[in-house]
């Protein structure tokens, strides 16, 4: 403790000399707060009222009076009784550290870390102390963007990181009780942006700093689990329910005027206005926001070498929340983001999780029809997925459908075969967008034919009656296109597509239009997704060979959209170096699906439906036909 | 070091029935639970476990979840100072009001001012406090120094234990050995520091333990557990 000279006399008028030591001082205060046991509170009541500042700016002298009784008091911590220095603790944890300089925040920490360690008593008051200095008081919010308030944020905040290490260096078992706190106190969905994300950068600062072995369990899933929280919050499905169309018509023509809706807010279409999409807006801002600042932890991880260990934190928490979540949006891109930055350590784990989730029958059924909509979904879309990981991952979803056939032989009961069905969704979809790529790898190609998928296909339970259409028709296509089926020469899958058996196998929560990582729409963190993300417009179909001429003739709005699609794909192909930051274009974004624009419901199919492509963005459904 | 016991106990863990096909880990996870805390049933806080024998016959509890109860023996490492026995831990902060230590590297301690006998005076050396003995010079205490203190009170719910230096056989354990116990010293002293890590150590692999740890009776292990609960 540094030595404290007083050189103000009014400070203390009833000691007659002027300079005393700290010892000296420390004494004192010592007589004072054992005063407090006999019943002689005025010295006593003094003291507590040099920690009341009475206004927000102190003068010098002030400032220098509250360091020497802060000071004085940690020397006197052992002296102090919950029971009878009530109204000093309460005066103590009304003082902010973001009010006041260097000097007062030095002297509150060394007093905050020396009740923390005196007396088992003042742990968690201490630690809730530091941890309420996360977030700034509501009216410095403001000045924290300014160049002072960047340096302010930065004294406290290193400060108070380095008092929670001391405090765990002197009472090691001071980080388990840290986490629940840390949690509890987290701002609340409808706390405004700078605050939530404030409190996530500390959060995120602990799991990285010197105590994040024991607290980092805790902290990264909190953090998802409030940003699934903020994802459900986004009403997108329930706006759409104000429409009276057929489910396929709501996912292939709204999606395009929905993501206008998203992206071009200042403008929204009048029929928008009343979808509340201001307030949608908030929250997926948030979102966004906290989206990013989890990426850009993992990196940090990952520069760490730490991004395997983070990544079994994260597949817990997937596994307990975010996978049985319903109506998940965006906050799976955590995980993919992960996987993305080790493909073959996380990447590789993530998919074999997703398989054994699936095939183990122990889970209910909707969590594995979840954990298979998960894996078809990501095999399709990560970019960083080897063909051999996904041929392999193929190979055992259709050794399970095909045990699964041998062993049920019964007719075709969407609800019953709930988990069969979503299985052979799962096959058909990754197909889709795989089946050309493992086309052209001989060995893989080879490995492909092997599997008995065609007697899973002609099966009584006549999976391809129950699958989505829209999948159904693309797999079925590409299938011909690369003659998949050797033996089915007249092709008689041709007319087994009916209606949509697939609302009943998909359940209430419609799990059979699940497919969690479609385009992601939040703006910030699609730019650190696009790298590692397929989109449907860049996947080579099988037949696209022998009908290029057809796409082009077919409708301008597609070649359009390829064409840009194309152009960008080409500038991050020819400079691979470039910052995503700088593509500030983006023209896909708008674009969630691209998808036949007319519903194949009606078994109406034109050419033009044909040649256009797969659901991109099909979101599970409330509608009142589903419930 | 006293405070460090090896009990024996034969207790009955309830399963909830999710976890039937997983029994042994879904026993060594009840047990991890007790690490760390202070049980009144164990009268202390368990530090490690060795599951010695599960009972292969569980009994099945009426209910809406038909739990089931495992029965097993188990030998449980146990921390439980009392009042007057002596502990030893490192130093961690000094200052002129109080020291502050950590008991076997999770269990904070502290002897405050009023505490600490008066033969031992605080000064500043080189920017850093240190108490040193008036009466013996050589005997310093000073952050990273081992101390042997007599427990005052324990708290139980943060494992926070109050300690004193009031007695003379109290203080620096290398001091202490140097002087006190000149003849054995040799012995001892190296057995002493031996002690700290060694019944912990082991048990911690336990802790983390695979499935198969359950039917291994470590005989080795508790050996060497009864021998440490002897010797302090």
């Amino acid at each position: 403790m540094g030595r404290v000279q007083v050189s103000n006399k009014e400070e203390f008028p009833e000691m007659e000399n002027s300079d005393f030591s700290d010892t000296q001082l420390i004494r004192h205060f010592r007589g004072v707060l054992v005063a407090v046991t006999t019943g002689d509170r005025e010295n006593y009541d003094e003291l507590v009222g040099y920690l009341h500042p009475s206004k927000k700016k102190l003068n010098p002298d002030e400032v220098a009076l509250l360091v020497t009784t802060l000071k004085a008091l940690s020397g006197t911590v052992a002296y102090i009784d919950p029971v009878h220095h009530e109204s000093l603790l309460f005066a103590v944890s009304r003082i902010s550290m973001w009010n006041f300089g260097t000097d007062v925040m030095d002297a509150l920490l060394e007093l905050i870390i020396s009740l923390a360690a005196s007396n088992g008593k003042y742990i968690d008051w201490c630690l809730e102390m530091l941890v309420k200095h996360f977030v700034p008081p509501f009216y410095l919010a403001d000045s924290l963007k300014q160049e002072n308030g960047i340096d302010k944020k930065n004294k406290v905040l290193s400060r108070v990181h380095s008092a929670l290490k001391e405090i765990a260096d002197l009472v090691p078992l001071a980080p388990l009780r840290l986490s629940p706190i840390v949690v509890q106190k987290m701002p609340s969905l409808f706390s405004n942006e700078s605050e939530i994300v404030m409190y996530v950068e500390n959060m995120l600062r602990l799991a990285c700093g010197a105590i994040g072995e024991i607290v980092g369990s805790t902290m990264l899933p909190a953090v998802v689990d409030r940003m699934l929280e903020l994802d459900v919050e986004i009403g997108w499905d329930g706006i759409l329910l104000e429409d009276v169309k057929g489910i396929f018509e709501m996912e292939l023509e709204e999606i395009t005027e929905f993501a206008d809706e998203d992206e071009n807010f200042d403008m929204p279409p009048s029929e928008l206005l009343n979808r509340k999409n201001l307030q949608g807006n908030v929250v997926v801002e948030k979102l966004d926001s906290l989206m990013v600042l989890t990426f850009l932890h993992l990196e940090s991880c990952e520069s760490s070498g730490r991004v395997a260990l983070v990544f079994d934190i994260l597949l817990t928490s997937f596994q307990r929340t975010v996978l049985n979540a319903y109506k998940s949006k965006f906050t799976q891109f955590v995980m993919f983001y992960a996987c993305a930055l080790d493909p073959e350590g996380c990447g590789v784990k993530f998919a074999t999780a997703l398989a054994n989730m699936f095939v183990c029958d122990v889970n209910p059924p909707i969590t594995r029809m979840s954990a298979v909509g998960y894996l078809a979904s990501y095999m399709s879309r990560a970019k960083f997925l080897s063909a051999a990981l996904v041929t392999s991952l193929l190979q055992s979803l259709v050794d399970w459908c095909h045990t699964y056939c041998k062993s049920h032989d019964f007719d075709m009961n969407p609800r019953a075969h709930q988990v069969f069905y979503s299985g052979c969704q799962a096959i058909m979809y990754t197909l889709c967008f795989r089946m050309r790529s493992l086309m052209d790898v001989p060995r893989l190609k080879l490995q492909l034919l092997n599997m008995s998928m065609e007697a899973i296909w002609k099966h009584k339970l006549c999976p391809l009656k129950v699958c989505l259409p829209t999948v159904v028709v693309e797999f079925l296509r590409q299938a011909k296109a690369a003659q998949l089926f050797m033996a089915s020469e007249s092709f008689l899958f041709n007319d087994m597509l009916e209606s949509d058996l697939s609302k009943a196998f998909g359940g209430m929560d419609r799990l059979d239009m699940f497919f969690p990582f479609d385009p992601c729409l939040l703006k910030k963190s699609e730019s650190y997704i696009r790298p590692h993300f397929v989109r449907w417009s860049n996947v080579r179909t099988t037949y696209d060979d022998d009908e290029n001429d057809e796409l082009s003739d077919c409708g301008s709005e597609v070649s359009d959209d390829d064409f840009v699609e194309r152009n960008a794909r080409d500038m991050i192909d020819d400079d691979m170096m470039v910052s995503v930051e700088h593509l500030d274009f983006n023209p896909d974004l708008n674009k969630m699906s691209i998808t036949p624009k007319k519903s194949l419901k009606y078994g109406v199919e034109t050419p033009l439906d044909r040649c256009v492509r797969m659901p991109a963005r099909i979101r599970p459904s409330t509608s009142p036909e589903s419930l | 070091m006293e405070g460090l016991k090896v009990s024996k106990g034969n207790i009955t863990v309830y399963i909830h029935p999710s976890k039937s096909k997983q029994v042994s880990h879904a026993v060594l996870r009840e047990l991890s639970s007790l690490l760390f805390t202070f049980s009144q049933v164990f009268d202390g806080v368990v530090l490690a476990y060795d599951p010695n024998s599960l009972d292969i016959c569980a009994k099945i509890l009426p209910g809406v979840y038909p739990y089931f109860g495992v029965k097993l023996n188990v030998n449980l490492l146990l921390f439980s100072p009392k009042p007057n026995m002596l502990l030893e831990g490192k130093v961690v902060k000094l200052t002129h009001d109080s020291i502050h230590l950590v008991v076997l590297g999770f269990s904070s301690a502290i002897i405050t001012e009023k505490d600490i006998r008066e033969d031992f005076l605080c000064k500043t050396k080189r920017g850093q406090e240190v108490y040193v003995s008036r009466s013996n010079k050589q005997h310093v205490i000073k952050v990273g120094t081992m101390i042997r203190f007599l427990v005052k009170s324990f708290d139980e719910e943060i494992l926070h234990v109050y300690g004193s230096l009031i007695p003379d056989h109290t203080g620096s354990i290398y001091w202490l050995e140097n002087n006190l116990e000149v003849a054995t010293h040799n012995d001892r002293s190296e057995k002493k520091r031996r002690i700290v890590p060694e019944p912990i150590m082991p048990e911690q692999d336990v802790v983390v333990g695979e499935l198969s740890a359950l039917d291994i009776v470590q005989k080795g292990k508790n050996s060497k557990k009864q021998k440490h609960q002897e010797e302090p």
